[in-house]
């Protein structure tokens, strides 16, 4: 095909795309399965728009794949590299931001549970909490690389100091929701500190942990990819990235890239369905 | 949110303090090996008296003591302002300056997209449909990751310097504004609406006279978020540019020849120049905020 056939061809694609999603968007059916079933054709007929629409104009205007290979030509790209991206993703994934991820947001729930019980030092490490939570952690990452070698323990502890901070404020900030009220409930019944903890301030803070778990699945992802820059045996998702943008095979990088969004995505939603199992009661979740 | 003032003076004050005795405490021990080991090549009797004071000055410690990354950060800072050469290429002001500009042109493009989207969303149910969805994924992508990539793509076209790194600020920076205007705009309630449809106020007149007001203090609170996030953004894109300017290339140099002291003074600066743009866009917000009457709102 010649190029302004396909230009033509993805441009009716789009307005047709368009015209659906705006009628869908104007349906108010009653069935509540009808209603999420056009909540999701909705943005996935967008998303098959967006992904179109490159794939034309990069055919169309023969844009040189250096610069932006069109969907194709990644999508057969991860279907011939099966084996490197397996091995990048256990190295980067499955080695480094797991571990990072477990420790970094296991330790920030520990202390949180510790600092709660001193008023002074939660006064004290809050503000720094906040602040530090503020900060370009990822710069640590050199020095991460130089105290724990190039494997993957360095990343994972990028990780942990990354993971820590946003676990540790918003634990203790959901520890402290639960109101006098209901405390007070909790001694008329003559729990003690332990009980009130698991029965009535933990279940409380859910909403805020499971927030704090949601932000930290993305940032140890880009940590431990931003670490692998710094200095990485011959294999994980961040060394494929650097080492391939030199070569200029851009179809490489989309691919990890591709992984990347796949796993980012996948564990974002996984921990909202776990949300919504473990907040069945929060207000947001009840219809 | 805590309250901010006495209360809480003499416990971060002490935080501090235990931090930093902390860091004294890990300096000498992961030091001292260094030591030992230097008095037994030379073949030289040497005791925890020597050993100590030395730790605290190595060319290339492990872990630096906090005066030595201070005194690091005057040397390429105040010190260079008194010699009057306060751009020069060793002075990390230069650096932060380079840093500086891309966060805040990242920021300000991210700001402005974030606010059209949402405005977009607000108003057209096809737009609120289609995109919301794909906005919150685009967070889910390690956009980090790609950020060489844009780099050394823009770069091959000729474009490079401030833009590309802006641009990886902006793609952070867009996100948390754009979901914080959405709920901004919405948080009027049907009452006031009710009474703008009264008064015949056309879309524009409503969003112009209640709904951007009624978003300032979620517009503040997602800025706040928006430039850590744009800092970090031009941190990393200054990585893969061959550590020629900036505070990232700064650490990837510093990565490179060993220089421990050099990678911890670039990052505090960095910490510095972070917790002073949060510190002002609050300090905006809330002086907007009295102006307008607006009460505290807690997103």
């Amino acid at each position: 095909m010649s190029g302004t056939t396909i230009l033509i061809g993805t441009l009716l694609f789009w307005i047709a795309a368009w015209i659906t999603n705006n009628r869908l968007s104007k349906l108010e059916p009653r069935q509540k399965s009808a209603k999420l079933a056009i909540n999701l054709i909705i943005p996935f007929l967008f998303g098959a728009a967006l992904i179109a629409l490159w794939e034309g104009i990069t055919r169309g205007f023969e844009v040189p794949s250096v610069l932006l290979p069109p969907p194709s030509m990644i999508w057969e790209r991860i279907t011939n590299s099966v084996p490197i991206l397996w091995a990048d993703f256990q190295q980067t994934y499955l080695k480094a931001v797991l571990a990072g991820y477990v420790l970094g947001c296991g330790s920030g729930f520990l202390i949180a549970i510790l600092v709660d019980r001193s008023p002074f030092f939660k006064a004290g490490l809050m503000p720094i909490g906040n602040l530090v939570s503020a900060l370009p952690i990822i710069g640590i990452a050199p020095i991460m690389v130089m105290w724990f070698g190039f494997d993957w323990q360095s990343k994972a502890a990028v990780v942990v100091v990354m993971t820590f901070f946003p676990m540790l404020v918003n634990t203790v900030a959901g520890l402290s929701v639960a109101n006098s009220m209901e405390r007070d409930l909790m001694r008329t019944y003559a729990s003690d500190y332990w009980q009130s903890l698991f029965k009535l301030r933990l279940p409380a803070a859910m909403p805020f942990i499971f927030n704090a778990l949601k932000i930290n699945s993305t940032l140890a992802l880009i940590g431990a990819i931003v670490a692998e820059f710094f200095g990485t045996p011959i294999v994980g998702m961040g060394f494929r990235i650097s080492t391939e943008v030199g070569r200029l095979n851009v179809d490489m990088v989309w691919a990890e890239i591709f992984v990347a969004a796949l796993a980012g995505s996948l564990s974002y939603g996984a921990l909202s369905l776990l949300e919504r199992s473990v907040t069945f009661w929060h207000p947001s979740n009840r219809r | 949110m805590m309250t901010r003032g006495a209360g809480t003076f003499l416990p971060v004050l002490t935080i501090v303090a235990a931090i930093i005795a902390i860091w004294y405490g890990s300096a000498i021990a992961l030091n001292a090996q260094f030591e030992w080991d230097q008095a037994e090549r030379i073949g030289k009797e040497t005791s925890w008296t020597q050993v100590i004071p030395a730790t605290m000055a190595q060319e290339r410690p492990v872990l630096p003591a906090p005066h030595q990354v201070a005194q690091e950060i005057w040397k390429t800072t105040g010190a260079m302002i008194q010699r009057g050469r306060p751009f020069s290429k060793r002075s990390l002001i230069y650096h932060a300056w380079i840093t500086l500009s891309a966060t805040l042109l990242g920021f300000a493009m991210g700001t402005a997209l974030g606010i059209t989207l949402a405005v977009g969303i607000v108003h057209s149910k096809v737009l609120d449909k289609s995109m919301m969805p794909w906005i919150i994924t685009s967070q889910t992508i390690p956009i980090l990751a790609i950020a060489p990539m844009i780099i050394v793509v823009l770069s091959a076209m000729g474009i490079s310097g401030l833009f590309p790194k802006a641009l990886i600020s902006t793609y952070l920076s867009f996100f948390p504004v754009a979901v914080g205007m959405v709920k901004g705009l919405r948080s009027p309630d049907a009452m006031h609406l009710d009474l703008m449809k009264t008064y015949n106020a056309s879309r524009n007149e409503t969003l112009l006279k209640l709904r951007f007001p009624a978003s300032l203090p979620f517009l503040f609170t997602s800025m706040k978020v928006a430039i850590a996030a744009s800092l970090v953004g031009a941190i990393v894109g200054e990585l893969p540019t061959g550590a020629v300017a900036g505070l990232g290339a700064r650490l990837l140099a510093g990565s490179y020849y060993g220089q421990t002291i050099q990678i911890w003074s670039a990052l505090f600066v960095a910490a510095l120049m972070a917790g002073l743009l949060v510190a002002l866009i609050g300090w905006i917000g809330q002086i907007i905020n009295r102006r307008l009457g607006a009460r505290e709102v807690l997103s």
